[in-house]
């Protein structure tokens, strides 16, 4: 019987370049360059290998995003994805994580599922519980911040180092999985695999075709508001020395004078 | 006055600094209650009640221990119901998080993650969150629902404020989804008797300047000559010489002490997004141009094998 792998990647602006806010206090994602999340490569080549593993596995790339978002769902077909799903909107505009969970649960159930893979968080909101709430909303278990994953006989199993402890956690298909970026290298995609990408399905649904309401979602329909925000003033200008010999104590100087010895 | 709910990070009954940071910003915004889980948990209402909790709810069950995050989300839920908070704050540890997002659903209510302020305001709690690695200060606020918020930690002071924290058992059925994911071994971390990282007040990282494994014996002297924690970049990670537990930035803890020491790291965005909060901050590197350099309050250029030893010396010469 065939897994059914649907990978979930979100499309951001590049943490690199310029990042700002709109007007209207959302990110501005016209404006920028934006790429696949580089955390969400990481998904994507986990669930590669665990559909090299399985005998039969189908890998469906995920994305909740504008027009751009194709984008990251190219970059997820040439690493090697079967098929990409495009969730785009003009009432999702200003989504907030409650409305994107909801979203992404709804395109999750209708393209149908045994094993969700996420990235550990997205470079932009950085958040790191869509993986859960996904699973809250789904009904399934959560194995999520996994730095090794592996899946046989219709079980999941990986380890997530915690802050105190590392755990081995095993759950039975149907699950949300995510992935950090100790889970191994993402593989860079090929010229073959750029081609193919090409010629791969992406299929465009609206709110409609989830049977959400454009008030579920937006920026009306956040659960959240955004008053304002602001550009952290730029750090003053330090001191800076050069180490003549004497660069260590200079230092131990300054950090005595703010008091830290 | 409106009850505010705190969920507790303990280890069997050691109360976790930052709990006690979000007991003194809940009290700007009402009466804390205090919510403990598992193995322990009677044990923390005594440091709890010392820092303003007003009640501590606890349960013990070994589903806390064997199944990960819904059985503590199927607690705080019950909290929640037997007390109608004003809000729930949560530590944004990555399994807070989880607790933190799972209720907001179930309840109804929207999400705040990673606040670093919060003050009581017109239309509920405000949260201040700082983003896109601390280049923007954002204020927000839950619009719908009970606000859920989860809170980094060195967002508050830890206040004495002595509170009855009388205990209570909170009883608590398990959902059909608690036992799902089977936690089948756990290794505690081994303890390095040097300050948690997330919580110390002093982080002295290395990164791949350091060059080594057995190098980072530089960074350690100094940071146990400050009483530090030890950090490293994600390239000193990569390459074994340290710990990923350990890691600082968007991908490993983000720190925010009151001084922040960088030696042979070059300041990458990723690297910076876990510690430009930092109050002070001083990086020593070779190379003049590091990016490091532009958010340092104090820099060193030069070899960190010259510098830092002679640093850690001056601290001791000068701690006497
Ligand atoms: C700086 C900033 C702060 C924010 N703070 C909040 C807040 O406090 N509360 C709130 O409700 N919203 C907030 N948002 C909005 C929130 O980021 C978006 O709603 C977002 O789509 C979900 O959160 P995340 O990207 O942080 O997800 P994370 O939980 O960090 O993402 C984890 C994984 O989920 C998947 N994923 C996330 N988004 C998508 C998507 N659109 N399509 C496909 N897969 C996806 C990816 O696999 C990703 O790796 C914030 C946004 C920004 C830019
Ligand atoms: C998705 C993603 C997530 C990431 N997450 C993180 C993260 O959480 N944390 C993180 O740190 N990085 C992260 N990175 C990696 C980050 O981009 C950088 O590669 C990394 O921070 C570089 O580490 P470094 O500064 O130690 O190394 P380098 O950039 O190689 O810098 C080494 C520095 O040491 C200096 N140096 C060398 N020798 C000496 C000497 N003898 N004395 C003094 N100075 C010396 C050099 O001049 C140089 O500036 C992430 C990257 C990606 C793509």
């Amino acid at each position: 019987m065939s897994l059914r792998i649907v990978v979930c990647v979100k499309y951001v602006p590049d943490a690199t370049g310029d990042r700002h806010f709109a007007e209207d206090l959302t990110v501005d994602r016209d404006d920028v360059d934006g790429l696949l999340s580089e955390l969400d490569e990481y998904a994507v080549e986990q669930a590669l290998q665990i559909a090299d593993e399985a005998d039969d596995a189908e890998i469906t790339v995920l994305t909740v995003g504008p027009e751009d978002a194709k984008d990251a769902l190219r970059k997820a077909l040439s690493m090697g994805a079967d098929k990409a799903v495009h969730v785009e909107d003009d009432d999702l505009h200003g989504t907030d994580v409650m409305g994107t969970s909801l979203v992404l649960a709804k395109a999750i159930e209708k393209t149908g599922y045994d094993l969700v893979v996420c990235g550990m968080a997205s470079t932009d909101g950085t958040m790191g519980v869509l993986p859960a709430l996904l699973a809250e909303r789904l009904g399934v278990p959560q194995v999520t911040l996994l730095s090794e994953v592996s899946v046989e006989d219709g079980v999941v199993k990986g380890r997530r180092d915690g802050d105190t402890a590392s755990e081995q956690l095993e759950a039975s298909l149907p699950a949300v999985v995510s992935v950090t970026d100790q889970s191994g290298e993402a593989r860079y995609p090929s010229f073959k695999g750029i081609m193919a990408a090409k010629k791969k399905p992406v299929e465009s649904l609206d709110l409609s075709d989830l049977e959400i309401e454009a008030d579920e979602v937006g920026l009306e329909g956040a659960w959240t508001a955004v008053d304002a925000v602001v550009e952290r003033p730029a750090r003053t200008a330090g001191t800076i020395v050069k180490d003549e010999g004497e660069g260590g104590k200079q230092l131990a100087a300054f950090l005595a004078e703010r008091k830290f010895i | 006055m409106a009850e505010v709910l705190v969920y507790v990070d303990h280890v069997d009954g050691a109360v976790r600094k930052p709990t006690l940071e979000l007991l003194t910003l809940a009290r700007r915004i009402g009466e804390p209650v205090a919510v403990a889980l598992g193995s322990g948990a009677e044990a923390t209402a005594g440091t709890l009640a010392e820092h303003g909790a007003t009640r501590v709810l606890t349960a013990e069950a070994p589903e806390f221990a064997d199944y990960l995050v819904v059985p503590k989300v199927d607690a705080l839920q019950a909290a929640y119901e037997a007390v109608s908070p004003a809000a729930v704050l949560v530590p944004s540890s990555a399994e807070g998080k989880e607790i933190a997002a799972r209720l907001a659903v179930r309840i109804g209510s929207g999400i705040v993650t990673d606040a670093v302020d919060l003050e009581a305001g017109e239309q509920g709690p405000v949260a201040t969150q700082s983003v896109f690695a601390a280049s923007f200060t954002t204020r927000s606020r839950v619009s719908k629902g009970t606000p859920v918020i989860t809170v980094k930690p060195n967002s508050a002071p830890v206040e004495a404020a002595p509170a009855a924290g009388a205990v209570e058992a909170l009883s608590v059925s398990f959902s059909a989804q608690a036992t799902g994911t089977k936690v089948v071994s756990r290794v505690p971390r081994e303890s390095t008797g040097r300050p948690e990282l997330t919580e110390a007040a002093i982080v002295v990282s290395g990164g791949r300047g350091v060059g080594g494994a057995e190098n980072f014996a530089v960074v350690e002297a100094l940071a146990d000559s400050l009483g530090a924690a030890v950090g490293a970049s994600r390239a000193a990670v990569d390459a074994g010489w340290y710990p990923h537990s350990s890691q600082v930035g968007q991908t490993g803890k983000s720190v925010s002490p009151q001084l922040y020491i960088a030696t042979g790291i070059s300041g990458a965005i990723q690297h910076r997004a876990g510690m430009q909060t930092s109050k002070t901050i001083v990086a020593i590197n070779k190379d003049a141009e590091a990016p490091i350099f532009d958010l340092v309050d104090y820099g060193v250029v030069g070899d960190l094998f010259e510098v830092v030893p002679q640093l850690t010396e001056e601290i001791k010469t000068r701690k006497g």
